[in-house]
């Protein structure tokens, strides 16, 4: 054992930059990625397959907008709203991204306290993640509502290709959800952390794993609000 | 060594049941969860078995069985297709092998979540229950192909077109969630929990196969899934993904400007994958069952890994040759017709390998070996068929055909189950502690091998005919001779003995597990962890109170001057050996 290791060790040094080396780090034994936890490492591993499936969402919506043969409705006149008497395009969607990613802002800060061992500044920074994810998915019932009220159908609306309204229901909604389960997922670790659980059990990752989770959720919303409605 | 301790070191205490039923049903023991997964999906791989013995009967003797209508040829065409690839070979390869076997030859306790693992099966159970389910609904399962492509999908008449659509994609949609759950355990277990000693690069290949399959699964299944969520759509609430302006039954339907290729790329961008989610664990697993049965470490274990890594990679890029004659745009063919027949690259390196690690081997021809060596025949035939229908112009005349369905039987369907029946021989003996029959086992290997050649060689023959595959009975067709009316009945006889051979194998297995003489611990005199635990069958926790260390890679075969022709990798090096370089 000692001996393997101890040639390997000489064989990197040897050679510090070769190919052989960086399989050598990533092969060593009981870890790939040292000290990571498990719960850890399946969150990156499970987000990377939910990657997968909103970039095949997102690809199937660029695939129909490029090949429906009816003019696609222009986002910036669907998602305007009127205010103060001014007709100011995405000013909603604007709005809903910047509070998402301000969310982003909490949640960062509430990681950081929770290994600092700061019990309630780091429940109270996740409730207001929380909190701020409730409001950008209670937005998003306003904006849904809106293009119902308006006449947008998942099957058919007034300005264009069907696949329009399809697109935009199924892929918010998805993402929505998401939102919503993390609004859930936070408060539950928050409650826990405030009646201390991580203080007795040490185990504080907990709250950096429904971080990944959160940011995740706020990447991908980068990405749909680049492609669904800037585009 | 530096005092570093991990996670795996950890000794939490484990969920420890005390009753029958929380040992045996809800547990969390991953061996539990794998026979659970194991017997669910064999069981309902029955099933398919018996429709494609139902879809022989009628391609032999049209008429003769009055309940097989057309839309029940096509609703078995289906059911058959989409059980066999992913309820029986993905659950049993990933569920069952890789549940068993993951813990036992990283030398882990057991899954890094075992509360996930065992919902991953009650879920998997879920799906299971919805597709059977589908059989009792109005309409019938869904009679769409296992392909499932729009638009004809959910348009009427094709049969299963209102409720089999929905509940096979339903239960589609259930089954990726419980592989999810399952996929990131065994995942997560590969990378973070081994053993001390255990090195990436000491894994056995059966590891390596499992973990790069489960990796490609937690990746391409994502596609399956959205298409899925998009043709529920299209089918119950009315958008148009994937449904042009189309006329059904004389009236246009409430559809436009969707487009079916699009499902297509989705389907294939999972179901290329899947292919090889299927045969990377046989890969993996075959290359074990060869070197502890030739006595011989694999050849080229490295290039072995790097193969299976390789061809994970590449199988992302291939999809679309499932779609020359789809009408996608041409050109597409050059680049996919390309990465296509480069991955016969590292195949053929995997399959030179194994042949070199028989080279000069103490080959000893027990059961499990009749199978490991049976699959390379099957394997290297169904992957010669692959190049030619890897080739656009080749592909074209012969899309389609039943050489399409004796290329995808021989390689995906034959080659893994071949490697299924050696793998369970091979760790019968542990996971029962019993040892099985070796005359039925060899009857059981001469009759399914020599079987399927006779099932699906003529196949071949037929679709340079041109026989066209998924037709309920060929009626008059000028172009096609007399003698394929006479290999269709041939073909019928050898499937359904092929079919009634499995119950010696199920005979040999259920008797054996009463009757049979025990097992030695380690009856092969392999080198692997799960052959040197402290009990056979492996108690919970696998290990005892001190998890093992492992020395050495797991292809320490006739090494000279070694006492015995094996080194478990759980033994220390001699004073005067010298580490392996491998």
């Amino acid at each position: 054992m000692s001996q393997t290791t101890l040639t390997q060790n000489a064989h990197a040094a040897t050679e510090p930059h070769s190919l052989d080396s960086l399989v050598s780090d990533w092969t060593t034994d009981q870890e790939v990625f040292k000290k990571v936890q498990w719960g850890k490492a399946m969150m990156w591993i499970f987000l990377l397959s939910d990657t997968f499936i909103f970039s095949c969402f997102l690809t199937s919506y660029m695939t129909v907008r490029a090949s429906t043969m009816v003019a696609w409705p222009n986002p910036s006149e669907v998602f305007a709203l009127t205010l103060f008497g001014q007709n100011i395009p995405l000013i909603l969607i604007a709005i809903m991204t910047f509070v998402l990613i301000s969310s982003s802002g909490t949640m960062a800060l509430a990681v950081n306290f929770g290994y600092r061992r700061n019990r309630r500044a780091t429940a109270a920074l996740m409730l207001a993640t929380a909190l701020l994810g409730a409001t950008f998915v209670g937005m998003q019932a306003f904006e849904w509502s809106k293009l119902i009220s308006e006449g947008v159908r998942p099957w058919g609306n007034p300005w264009g290709a069907p696949q329009f309204g399809a697109s935009f229901f199924m892929i918010t909604g998805f993402h929505g959800l998401h939102v919503s389960i993390g609004v859930i997922y936070l408060t539950t670790i928050a409650i826990r952390v405030l009646n201390g659980v991580y203080d007795r059990n040490g185990k504080y990752e907990v709250v950096e794993i429904a971080g990944l989770y959160w940011h995740f959720v706020d990447l991908v919303w980068v990405f749909i609000f680049a492609f669904f409605y800037l585009w | 060594m530096t005092t570093y301790t991990t996670i795996a070191e950890d000794t939490r205490p484990l969920h420890h049941p005390k009753t029958w039923v929380g040992k045996y049903v809800w547990s969390q023991d991953h061996k539990v969860i794998a026979i659970q997964y194991s017997l669910t999906a064999v069981g309902v791989g029955l099933v398919a078995l018996v429709l494609s013995g139902l879809m022989r009967m009628q391609l032999a003797f049209p008429g003769m069985l009055e309940f097989i209508t057309p839309d029940a040829y096509y609703q078995f065409v289906t059911m058959h297709g989409m059980i066999m690839v992913i309820y029986l070979l993905t659950a049993l390869l990933l569920g069952g092998f890789g549940n068993y076997m993951i813990p036992l030859m990283i030398g882990a306790r057991d899954m890094v979540f075992p509360f996930v693992n065992m919902l991953s099966y009650w879920v998997y159970l879920l799906s299971v229950i919805v597709l059977m389910a589908s059989f009792f609904v109005p309409g019938g399962p869904t009679g769409a192909g296992w392909t499932l492509y729009p638009p004809q999908a959910i348009t009427e008449g094709t049969p299963g077109a209102g409720w089999g659509i929905i509940m096979m994609l339903a239960s589609l949609a259930i089954f990726i969630v419980a592989f999810t759950m399952g996929g990131l355990n065994y995942v997560t277990t590969v990378l973070q929990a081994r053993t001390k000693g255990m090195t990436l690069m000491r894994m056995p290949c059966t590891i390596w196969g499992i973990f790069v399959a489960t990796i490609l699964g937690l990746l391409a299944f994502p596609a399956l899934f959205v298409a899925a969520i998009m043709m529920t759509l299209d089918n119950t609430i009315g958008t148009s993904f994937f449904m042009p302006a189309i006329i059904s039954g004389g009236a246009a339907l409430d559809h436009s400007g969707g487009s079916p290729i699009l499902f297509q790329h989705l389907f294939w961008f999972f179901g290329h994958p899947e292919v090889y989610i299927v045969a990377l664990p046989a890969f993996g697993i075959v290359s074990d069952l060869i070197s502890t049965h030739a006595r011989k470490n694999i050849f080229g274990y490295r290039m072995m890994v790097w193969a299976i890594i390789i061809i994970g990679g590449l199988s992302f890029i291939v999809w679309a040759h499932h779609m020359y004659v789809s009408g996608m745009n041409p050109y597409f063919g050059f680049f996919f017709a390309t990465s296509t027949l480069i991955i016969a690259v590292p195949t053929a390196i995997k399959v030179y390998n194994w042949v070199l690690t028989l080279w000069r081997g103490d080959i000893h021809l027990r059961v499990p070996m009749l199978f490991a060596i049976g699959f390379i025949f099957t394997f290297i035939h169904g992957g010669l068929t692959g190049l030619f229908l890897g080739n656009v112009s080749v592909d074209v005349p012969l899309s389609d055909t039943y050489f399409v369905i004796g290329h995808f039987h021989m390689v995906m369907g034959v080659s893994p189950i071949m490697v299924v029946f050696g793998a369970i021989y091979h760790w019968y003996p542990k996971i029962t502690g019993r040892m099985w029959n070796t005359m039925l086992g060899q009857a059981h290997f001469w009759i399914t091998f020599l079987g399927v050649y006779a099932i699906y060689l003529p196949m071949h023959y037929l679709g340079f005919l041109g026989v066209p595959r998924r037709y309920y009975e060929m009626g008059d067709t000028a172009f096609l001779p007399e003698s394929v009316h006479d290999a269709n009945v041939g073909i019928t006889i050898a499937a359904l003995t092929v079919g009634a051979a499995q119950l010696i194998f199920f005979y040999n297995l259920i008797y054996s597990y009463f009757k049979g003489p025990k097992a030695d611990p380690n009856p092969w005199g392999a080198t692997t962890l799960e052959w040197q635990t402290p009990d056979t069958p492996p108690a919970h926790g696998n290990w005892g109170p001190e998890l093992p260390k492992v020395y050495r890679w797991a292809y320490d075969y006739s090494v000279p001057g070694a006492a015995r022709d094996f080194i478990p990798q759980t033994t220390p090096p001699g004073p005067d050996e010298k580490p392996h370089e491998h």
